[in-house]
């Protein structure tokens, strides 16, 4: 991967630009703020590298165009803003059902309903407990900064193709807004992409028996049994894919949690603290399906307290609780609508608490 | 020596597989016309099928051909999906007048705009088939169905919709035509259309619909021969038959 060159970009395109290095050809979508840059970047891009941009007439169209699409074995993806996804949802099912590769993308905005067009992270359950029906799970990856949304980009392909899954990027408006210096890896060689041929819909060449891509089985015994195999894939992603950083946590007394934009922010909080002879550290879970569980758990037994932040009114914080089950207080600090909060009034919370 | 000629044997596009519809459904017929059109074009191996929900949610089982199936309604999004990814491939939906002319009216109308190079097969019974009878935006006037147990009335539930005549005022179709295979010159007349909605495509000219009138003796409570009577009195009469687009030529 070559890193020198650095560029200074837009958030949103430089996850369109990461994901056509990847290898990704054909983008479906359709325009909402605050992540209509990406689209258009695409609609201005993907024809220069021979791909294919097309803006559906919704969302709901835009995820049917990634099931077919995906289901020739191809580099897929679109992006949303979180009213999108929601939209999205009944197609993300059958993706799901249907072992499907492909990415999308949601800069979430505040919620419910219209809300605003301002960062938030009210998303989480929709994104990491299954926003559509059906036991399924989609990997999420939430990025803290630019140069890990291009990392995370890629990733998010080969993790796609690797298991057969819907790859999720979960971010926000600050960071498809913002502008930094990223470097960007090599355009992937298409050729050397994963050979679906073994089951994508790309006709028989009258040379085999017809491959079926779907998500059902009318007999319950069958149903269960593409379940239960949906689900030991899910627990090989599991024990293989977790992502984490961990920050000043080898003395930690307060291990604050918070992932993507947060998880920066709350990195300048712990230094805070620690001016003030607080020590804290940070655990930033970077999949949040699947959430690093165990990892974080591993902190209870030196540190006394976990504080997690979100800009919701607490989403995440249900996994850390799950995590330090009961051995450790977790406290929260949120806010909502849209707003982002300062290390400022951050730490003030925490010294609130000890 | 055989003394006779053999004309009536299984297309190759279709599986072995038996149908599974009701006695006198005409979705075997249509299946079997489309499968014809599909080895007389000698594309079998290259046509991608996308299946869609309710009775004929087996369909691509029926095909020998490789197949998806759709969320209701949203076959036209999946076509257009695949056919923007493999362009060189022939990609039809097989879609019923819930799934195409209810649920998923935005997805075909827009697939149709778009000049999308995908073929669609459309089974107009007037009623939903699969879930058990209830209206269809396609149920006649004063026509009783499980939601409609008094008969639709228009004040209420609005009026059966035409959807070829809708389809017509669309620029990107290609061919788009209604027909019948209650007799053997139907039965002619639309596999011509169903081949000129494929051939649309193999010419890359844009997307063709044909709209086939079809009987649904179980939910509408009569014999198959009956059913083909009330097609012929009554359907026809709201859904005029004919050729409507036509630039395959």
């Amino acid at each position: 991967m070559e890193k020198t060159e650095k560029i200074l970009v837009k958030g949103t395109e430089a996850i369109a630009e990461a994901a056509i290095r990847a290898g990704c050809r054909l983008y479906f979508g359709y325009p909402i703020t605050p992540q209509s840059e990406l689209t258009e970047y695409m609609a201005r891009r993907l024809p220069e590298v021979n791909g294919t941009f097309l803006q559906a007439e919704s969302e709901v169209a835009v995820v049917n165009m990634i099931y077919g699409a995906a289901s020739t074995g191809k580099r897929v993806m679109t992006s949303t803003s979180s009213p999108g996804f929601s939209l999205m949802q009944e197609g993300i099912s059958y993706i799901a059902g249907a072992e499907l590769p492909c990415v999308f993308v949601n800069v979430v905005r505040g919620g419910p309903g219209l809300g605003d067009i301002q960062p938030a992270q009210s998303d989480y359950f929709q994104a990491t407990k299954g926003g559509g029906h059906g036991d399924y799970k989609l990997v999420v990856l939430s990025p803290e900064s630019l140069q890990e949304a291009v990392e995370l980009t890629s990733h998010a392909f080969d993790v796609a193709d690797k298991y057969r899954i819907p790859v999720l990027i979960l971010t926000d408006g600050l960071l498809g807004q913002m502008m930094e210096p990223v470097s960007f890896p090599d355009f992937r060689n298409l050729d050397d992409l994963n050979d679906h041929s073994s089951w994508a819909l790309i006709g028989t060449n009258n040379e085999r028996a017809p491959h079926r891509v779907s998500s059902f089985d009318l007999d319950p015994v069958n149903l269960e049994k593409m379940n239960l195999n949906r689900h030991q894939k899910y627990k090989k992603i599991t024990e293989s894919e977790k992502l984490y950083e961990e920050y000043k946590l080898n003395d930690a007394e307060i291990v604050i949690v918070a992932y993507g934009t947060m998880g920066r922010i709350v990195k300048s909080v712990a230094d805070k603290a620690r001016e003030k002879g607080v020590k804290a550290g940070v655990f930033r879970p970077i999949s949040l399906w699947p959430f690093p569980y165990e990892e974080l758990e591993k902190w209870s037994k030196t540190a006394k307290l976990f504080f997690a932040v979100e800009m919701s009114s607490g989403q995440m914080i249900e996994d850390v609780k799950l995590s330090i089950n009961g051995k450790r207080p977790v406290e929260f600090y949120g806010r909502m609508g849209g707003i982002v909060p300062t290390p400022g009034e951050i730490l003030a919370k925490l010294m609130e608490l000890i | 020596m055989s003394t006779y000629t053999e004309r009536f044997k299984t297309p190759v596009s279709l599986s072995e597989k038996e149908f599974t519809y009701c006695p006198g459904c005409h979705h075997g017929i249509a299946h079997r016309l489309i499968a014809e059109v599909i080895d007389e074009l000698n594309i079998q191996g290259k046509t991608i099928m996308v299946a869609p929900v309710g009775c004929s949610v087996f369909a691509y089982d029926f095909f020998d051909v490789d197949g998806t199936v759709a969320a209701h309604g949203r076959a036209p999004a999946v076509a257009t999906g695949i056919k923007r990814a493999r362009p060189q491939n022939i990609v039809f939906t097989y879609q019923g007048d819930g799934d195409l002319a209810a649920i998923g009216t935005a997805e075909i109308i827009h697939a149709a705009n778009r000049g999308e190079k995908i073929t669609t097969i459309f089974i107009n019974n007037a009623i939903y088939g699969m879930t058990g009878g209830q209206m269809a935006p396609t149920t006649l006037l004063g026509m009783k169905t499980t939601t409609t147990p008094y008969g639709r009335d228009e004040t209420k539930d609005g009026y059966p919709i035409r959807v070829s005549e809708v389809l017509k005022e669309l620029r990107g179709v290609a061919f788009l035509a209604r027909t019948k295979v209650t007799t053997p010159q139907d039965v002619l007349k639309t596999k011509k259309y169903i081949k000129k909605a494929f051939q649309a495509q193999i010419n890359n000219i844009g997307f063709g619909l044909v709209e086939i009138l079809s009987t649904c003796p179980t939910n509408w409570g009569l014999t198959p021969i009956e059913s083909m009577k009330w097609l012929e009195e009554n359907m026809v009469k709201e859904y005029p038959l004919g050729v409507f687009i036509d630039k395959v030529g």
